[in-house]
């Protein structure tokens, strides 16, 4: 048994399963990336060269070109639709719905969970039934409802009716809900009244869930299509999202085609929320699967 | 400081269950009253409602010579420390202990030596900046207890709070809450499941099941003399024995074993004894069979049976038992009967 | 509610008022309006309109455009739920298993979330390009000769294809969620149990997925149905035409531009109802929602 002292340390064998993985992995990513990347590419090159010879694997010297071109220069009839005006449009969307979902929402919510409220049952179900009906079903009354609101080409008309839905407030319902009892009872034996608790225990204990609310609020705001496409006929009015309508006309239309100007706003468009979800990544992931529980 | 009073409080919840029926009983000033019973027994709702965090249905609650039914917990003069110690977890300790004070409006230095004052008192003056996440439990457990001390109230409400402790820190507080308890004079509240903490902690014992209160009285009048079958069952490791017995003649026999003189009528009964009132001997007048015993360290428990009854005798740590036939008698002055029907002691 | 809830009056009505004056005016009187309108004919012209029952939905039931949309919508969901759950499953799976470069392939495999749904579609579109898309040159190279916008079925497979593009950072997101919250003991129970990584997929992570995996069904059912919307618009370049359509395009065609208030309404209703019947369906399924724990 002297041979025991030689056993050869077994070599680690190639791990073939691994190699798979990473590389279904990589083909996965590259599904996602390849169309973002030729977006890219296109917006670095002269339209004549994109017409001629399609996406091609050099970047191109004309990035600040087509960047100036898509931020400064208006298609359309006013003059006024340029990037930058879209930009600042498509922020006002984004950032004012999410903040006006989250506050409406945490005050319902608030209301709901905290309160002895006689009414509580039916207030809850008249909220929660928004949940069921996207507004895509009840498009156009709301528009006409809009329209006699006077609130056509406004950005309260292009914010407001698309908070008409509960999903912060249940998602901040079931935060709450989810928060011990003891604390609010202790609050209140510390002194701490209805307005005291909310500013000092539950916002503090909400941030994390009010950072995850702005970002996927943040990102379904921005990328809104149907409503400011019904909303805002004026084009200083425009969102990025919804200039994308008249971008794919002006592509159809004309002569030649500005692909580096129109790709660029796509990007544009394209940018802001994913570099949001990526940068915030964990607490982006942790609103959105939390919040369907 | 206060006596407390509670004048036929009950509780009914909104949907309908009854989960305290109306109770009485009054707590001197500096009182430490203990509350027991098994879990769901009402306890917790009791004490709520003296907190003001639940409603009163009925009856009359007075903390001090105010009747406090309608009056708004903060404005009870009441601490409460809670099983899971609700410390605001964004708030570092010191905001934890001072927070109860600041909405009062206490000027700041005021709140400031306080806070210094409490956590001295309970070791944690090194901690007060740290957020109760980088606490240990037992360190939790002392910043429940600041946020009540610093309030200096007239009474102290405990719902359970050291149910989430280990063994040995919970013996530590224990004996800690009491001595601070002794110290500061504060009229208190505690409510266990746990009976050595009621034992070792109350100055009063409130024993409760089912909403109703059972019996009141000092630790040793509880372990002693139970007023039912219940209370000598609940209180006590191991229970009480309780045997089924006959009355007859001026005697009250289990079967052909224990046999004690007692003024009851005849007919059937129970036969309460702990399991410290028997003593084992070669001289003992009753054969007893030992199951199995249990060793304990300190002592023994010899499990086994009386006449078809289970039965538990505890022995020293000296008397050497194995299992097989014994023999046995009973204490006599420590025999508590009790109804055989509705379990009250007779 | 809190067992101690706040006993104030006024506050908590003060609180529910911002959100339910939202929903009353932009969720239940547009969603009444679209009901009611559903049973009248509306003079194309603008005079007025007149009762007629249910004879809009008659309408519907027996046009044969209506019977095909409706077909396609079908065929369409099916294939986009399929697709992007069977994919996002494999990445996720494949994404849990790695662990060199895992917090990479979760950002390259989800950022596609942010992507408004238009954004997409135009992305397709130069994807499909007549003249130079890499997609259309890939499809010459095996001999087929795609035409987007032109084909009905080239655009649906675009449709399809751009739609589960979009789709599955969302159910990968929820599928690795999910597989990351399945315990670590009953994981080590399995790899005692089972020698084979297929076996253990079959027998324990996927029946413990089944809850996620429900649950994304329904999303990704609403999703195909409704959120499609910017996909379909942008690929048929606002020009329906022969074009495949699903029906929420189809109740936007035919009310905003075809002024069949009527019409669009009955549309309206019927998607209503199907939204309805399966949110049901999802409160049962959640209701009987298998507890593995
Ligand atoms: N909000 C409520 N609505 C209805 N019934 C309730 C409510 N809260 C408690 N109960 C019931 O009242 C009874 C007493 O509850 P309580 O919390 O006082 O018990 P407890 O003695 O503190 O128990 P434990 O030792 O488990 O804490 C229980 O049966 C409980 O189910
Ligand atoms: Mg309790």
């Amino acid at each position: 048994m002297t041979e025991t002292t030689h056993i050869p340390v077994a070599k680690r064998p190639v791990k073939w399963g691994r190699v798979m993985d990473h590389s279904i992995l990589i083909l996965g990513s590259l599904f996602m990336l390849v169309p973002l990347l030729m977006v890219l590419q296109t917006t670095t090159t002269t339209d004549l060269e994109t017409i001629k010879n399609g996406p091609e694997f050099v970047i191109g010297d004309r990035f600040d070109d087509n960047f100036m071109a898509a931020m400064f220069k208006a298609s359309g009839f006013s003059g006024e639709n340029t990037g930058l005006r879209m930009l600042i449009n498509s922020l006002i969307l984004g950032i004012g719905f999410a903040i006006g979902k989250i506050v409406i929402g945490m005050m319902a919510a608030y209301a709901l969970v905290y309160f002895r409220l006689r009414f509580a049952t039916l207030a809850f179900w008249l909220i929660f039934t928004t949940l069921l009906l996207p507004l895509e079903v009840r498009i156009l009354p709301s528009y006409e409802i809009a329209q006699q609101l006077g609130l056509l080409n406004t950005y309260t008309g292009l914010i407001v009716p698309l908070i008409a839905s509960a999903t912060a407030t249940f998602f901040f319902r079931q935060f709450f809900r989810s928060v011990p009892e003891e604390l609010v009872e202790a609050a209140r034996i510390d002194g701490a009244g209805p307005v005291k608790f909310f500013i000092d225990i539950l916002m503090p204990l909400s941030q994390t869930m009010i950072a995850a609310m702005f970002i996927i609020m943040f990102v379904y705001g921005w990328n809104q299509y149907l409503w400011p496409t019904m909303v805002t006929t004026e084009e200083g009015m425009y969102t990025l999202v919804r200039g994308i309508k008249q971008l794919t006309q002006d592509l159809e239309g004309t002569n030649i085609p500005e692909y580096g100007r129109a790709n660029m706003l796509a990007l544009i468009a394209i940018l802001p929320p994913v570099l949001v979800v990526i940068i915030f990544q964990s607490w982006f992931v942790k609103g959105l699967t939390e919040s369907d529980k | 400081m206060a006596q407390v009073s509670l004048n036929n409080i009950r509780k009914i919840y909104p949907n309908g269950y009854e989960a305290v029926v109306p109770t009485s009983f009054d707590i001197a000033d500096g009182e430490f009253v203990v509350l027991v019973g098994p879990s769901g027994c009402g306890k917790s709702t009791l004490l709520r409602m003296v907190a003001g965090l639940e409603d009163i249905s009925e009856g009359a609650l007075s903390i001090g010579d105010r009747n406090v039914n309608h009056v708004d917990p903060a404005d009870r003069d009441i601490a409460m420390v809670f099983q899971n110690y609700a410390l605001y977890p964004h708030m570092t300790v010191r905001k934890n202990i001072g927070y109860g004070l600041k909405n009062r409006k206490t000027p700041a230095s005021e709140i400031e030596d306080k806070v210094q004052t409490a956590a001295k008192m309970l070791n944690l003056t090194e901690y007060l900046d740290r957020k109760p996440s980088q606490l240990s439990g037992g360190q939790r457990q002392r910043v429940a207890m600041g946020r009540a001390v610093v309030r200096d109230p007239a009474l102290f409400l405990f719902d359970e709070p050291l149910s989430n402790l280990d063994a040995k820190l919970r013996h530590q507080m224990r004996i800690e809450i009491k001595a601070l308890q002794r110290r500061l004079g504060v009229t208190s509240i505690y409510v266990t499941h746990d009976q050595v903490e009621a034992m070792t902690m109350a100055d009063r014992i409130i024993v409760l099941n089912a909403g109703r209160i059972e019996q009141i009285g000092t630790p040793a009048e509880i372990y002693h003399r139970p007023a039912s079958t219940f209370v000598a069952s609940f209180m006590g490791a191991p229970p009480m024995n309780l045997l089924t017995a006959k009355g007859s003649g001026g005697r009250v026999t289990v079967g052909e074993t224990i046999s004690v003189a007692a003024e009851v009528a005849d007919g059937p009964v129970t036969l309460g004894i702990r399991p410290e009132d028997i003593e084992i001997g070669p001289t003992c007048d009753i054969p007893f069979t030992v199951d199995i015993v249990e060793e304990l360290g300190a002592h023994r428990l010899l499990h086994g049976q009386l006449g078809g009854q289970e039965l538990t005798i505890h022995v020293g740590k000296d008397v050497v038992v194995s299992a097989g036939p014994i023999r046995m008698s009973i204490n006599p002055d420590a025999v508590v009967l009790f109804d055989a029907k509705s379990g009250l002691a007779l | 509610m809190k067992r101690a809830g706040f006993a104030t009056r006024w506050l908590p009505i003060l609180l529910l008022l911002p959100q339910l004056a939202i929903i009353a005016v932009f969720f239940y009187w547009p969603a009444a309006h679209a009901v009611k309108s559903s049973f009248y004919l509306e003079d194309p012209f603008g005079f007025g309109s007149s009762f007629v029952g249910f004879d809009n939905y008659i309408h519907l039931t027996g046009s044969s455009e209506y019977g095909r949309i409706a077909k396609f919508t079908v065929l369409f969901t099916v294939l986009v739920t399929f697709f992007s759950l069977a994919l996002a499953l494999l990445l996720a799976v494949k994404a849990d298993n790695v662990i060199r470069g895992a917090k990479t392939y979760r950002t390259l495999l989800m950022w596609v979330y942010a992507v408004a749904p238009p954004v997409a579609g135009f992305i397709g579109l130069l994807m499909f390009n007549q003249s130079w898309g890499p997609l259309t040159e890939l499809a010459k190279s095996i001999g087929w000769d795609f035409k987007l916008g032109v084909n009905f079925n080239d655009t649906a497979f675009a449709m399809v294809l751009v739609s589960v593009w979009k789709q599955v950072p969302v159910n990968f997101i929820f599928f690795l969620s999910g597989l990351q919250s399945i315990p670590k003991s009953v994981r080590e129970a399995a790899l005692i149990d089972a020698k084979s990584s297929f076996r253990r997929f079959w027998d324990v992570t996927f029946p413990l997925l089944a809850p996620t995996g429900f649950f994304l069904l329904i999303i990704n059912i609403t999703y195909a149905l409704f959120d499609t919307f910017g996909v379909v618009d942008t690929l048929v370049k606002g020009e329906p035409g022969n074009n495949p359509m699903t029906l929420v395009y189809k109740v936007y065609v035919d009310g905003f531009r075809g002024n069949d208030m009527g019409g669009s309404s009955a549309q309206s209703v019927i998607l209503m109802v199907l939204v309805l019947a399966l949110t049901v369906f999802q409160f049962r399924l959640v209701e009987r929602r298998i507890h593995y724990t």
